[in-house]
């Protein structure tokens, strides 16, 4: 017998240019699905996706995808992992690199280009994936719990990192994350989706800007993104407690 | 203080002929003290001295050729039927599936066990040893292509997928490498397989090999003939995985490591 599994439900979010927006919600919600149907990997019937007035059709390099398992290709060192996505864009070989040492320098590992993936830990592989997505200059980064797999060190150094990064490149970013504190710390709305089948309940503001989250050690211990925080937590807690109640969200 | 002779034992050169070297001594002390028949075991060094022999007389060279032709021949065939058929399998999960049964069938059936019906078919000439080969060969070569293509990473199809490449693009730069070791390791059992049928082919039906050479002097009780063959073929196998060792690091050089075996 096959049961049908909706996973989402009318999800509506609008996603501003060069606004950075977190999706949280209870384990087995459908976040990730949701961003495998906006990278264009996974099905979807009923509704429509658009990026900039154009309905998404299938996977396309407008959209860089940043996978919490790195998915770097182990035969290919750093410079031409990051340079993959130009290749298949049919890039020029001089050009491809070009671009790709200039991406190795924003995240820092000029000094590992050569290196091959099973050379790097983890954080700098995160940041070899934060690269190759960036490569192809797409309108769009998808992220999907991108910091998930690193340890608590490595995980706030690269929140940092992206954070950096969001404010040179101004790219707009959806990231999908488990914790309340990283989307407050890095998004500027985090929107929290119900337990199956995943909906959007609430958006929330976060009212830091980003330069005085870069700059500020103290960030997290403010008032404002306490607050902040805890009106998140106050909206996700209810479905977390639904979803630990329907046993197909483990 | 270290005792100097200590160091040459522990180095990383002695811990790889140490064993040899002691093995050869053996073999060659137990017929010189009369503990076991030099007749039927004659002393290394005599072995040694008629293999160079022969070698430079270019009487097993002959041998040494034909046998390695037959091989080569064999494996040649049997990689360019086993990795397109390999590849097919591996990516038409559905199709394997059907096929799969058919496979193990034939899998489990010795090369050895279809010789005579190469033989009744094909004649006791060349075609039918070359057969022998292509069967038992094409096996590894077959099963690590379809597995090594089957189980690529699926994140790293989906990463690539998500980077708009199509389904040629996603094999030539994704499925290939990923699979690349793995059909390389069932190249080399093939390798050694080839080798390892071809003697018994020969020692079965033959006028020329160095299976041939074997058994011919075992009948003639040519014990060190005998010898230098069995030799002969232990450097031949030995020769040949080195070389795809070899070539394996240089293809796989990103992978941390290589089973030397």
């Amino acid at each position: 017998m096959i049961r049908e599994t909706v996973a989402l439900e009318s999800v509506n979010l609008e996603i501003e240019e060069g606004e950075v927006l977190a999706l949280v919600g209870p384990s087995g919600c459908g976040k990730s699905t949701f961003l495998d149907i906006v990278a264009g990997l996974a099905e979807y019937d009923g509704g429509e996706i658009l990026l900039e007035g154009r309905k998404i059709q299938g996977p396309g390099l407008d959209r860089g995808v940043v996978f919490q398992g790195y998915a770097l290709f182990p035969w290919l060192n750093v410079i031409d992992n990051v340079a993959f996505g130009l290749e298949a864009q049919g890039v020029k070989r001089r050009e491809r690199l070009e671009t790709a040492h200039r991406l190795v320098e924003l995240v820092g590992l000029t000094r590992f280009e050569d290196r091959y993936p099973h050379e790097l830990s983890g954080g700098m592989k995160q940041r070899v994936a934060i690269a190759r997505a960036l490569a192809f200059s797409p309108r769009i980064l998808l992220m999907d719990e991108p910091f998930g797999a690193l340890d608590a060190q490595t995980r706030e150094r690269l929140q940092l990192e992206l954070l950096r990064i969001r404010q040179e490149t101004g790219k707009t970013i959806l990231f999908v994350t488990h914790s309340i504190d990283e989307a407050v710390l890095l998004a500027d709305k985090v929107a929290i989706m119900t337990s199956r089948p995943g909906t959007i309940k609430s958006i929330v503001e976060v009212r830091l800007p980003a330069d005085r989250k870069l700059a500020d050690d103290l960030v997290r211990s403010s008032g404002t993104f306490i607050e902040t925080r805890e009106e998140v937590w106050r909206s996700l807690k209810s479905e977390v407690d639904k979803a630990a109640e329907l046993e197909y969200c483990i | 203080m270290s005792i100097p002779g200590a160091s040459l034992l522990n180095g990383p050169f002695a811990r790889r002929w140490i064993a040899i070297v002691l093995f050869l001594a053996t073999w060659e002390t137990l017929p010189r003290l009369g503990i076991v028949n030099a007749t039927f075991l004659p002393p290394f060094s005599g072995v040694a001295i008629f293999l160079v022999r022969t070698l430079i007389s270019g009487e097993l060279e002959r041998h040494i050729l034909i046998s390695l032709a037959r091989s080569a021949t064999g494996l040649l065939l049997a990689l360019s039927f086993a990795l397109p058929l390999g590849f097919i399998l591996g990516w038409f999960k559905t199709f394997e599936r059907y096929v799969d049964p058919l496979i193990q069938l034939f899998r489990q059936t010795s090369a050895f066990a279809l010789f005579p019906l190469f033989i009744l078919i094909l004649g006791i000439g060349e075609v039918s040893k070359v057969a022998i080969i292509f069967y038992g060969a094409q096996w590894p070569i077959l099963l690590n292509t379809i597995s090594g293509v089957k189980n690529v990473d699926p994140l790293l199809v989906k990463s690539a997928r998500s980077m708009g490449l199509g389904r040629f693009a996603l094999f030539r730069k994704v499925v290939l490498p990923a699979a690349l070791p793995t059909i390389f390791t069932g190249l080399r059992l093939a390798a050694t397989m080839s080798i390892l049928i071809i003697v018994s082919a020969e020692m079965m039906g033959a006028s020329s090999g160095l299976g041939y050479v074997l058994t011919n002097s075992q009948y003639n009780f040519d014990i060190l003939r005998m010898y230098s063959a069995i030799v002969t073929l232990a450097l031949i196998g030995l020769a040949t995985n080195h070389i795809l060792v070899t070539l394996e690091r240089r293809l796989t050089s990103w992978k941390q490591e290589v089973a030397t075996w």
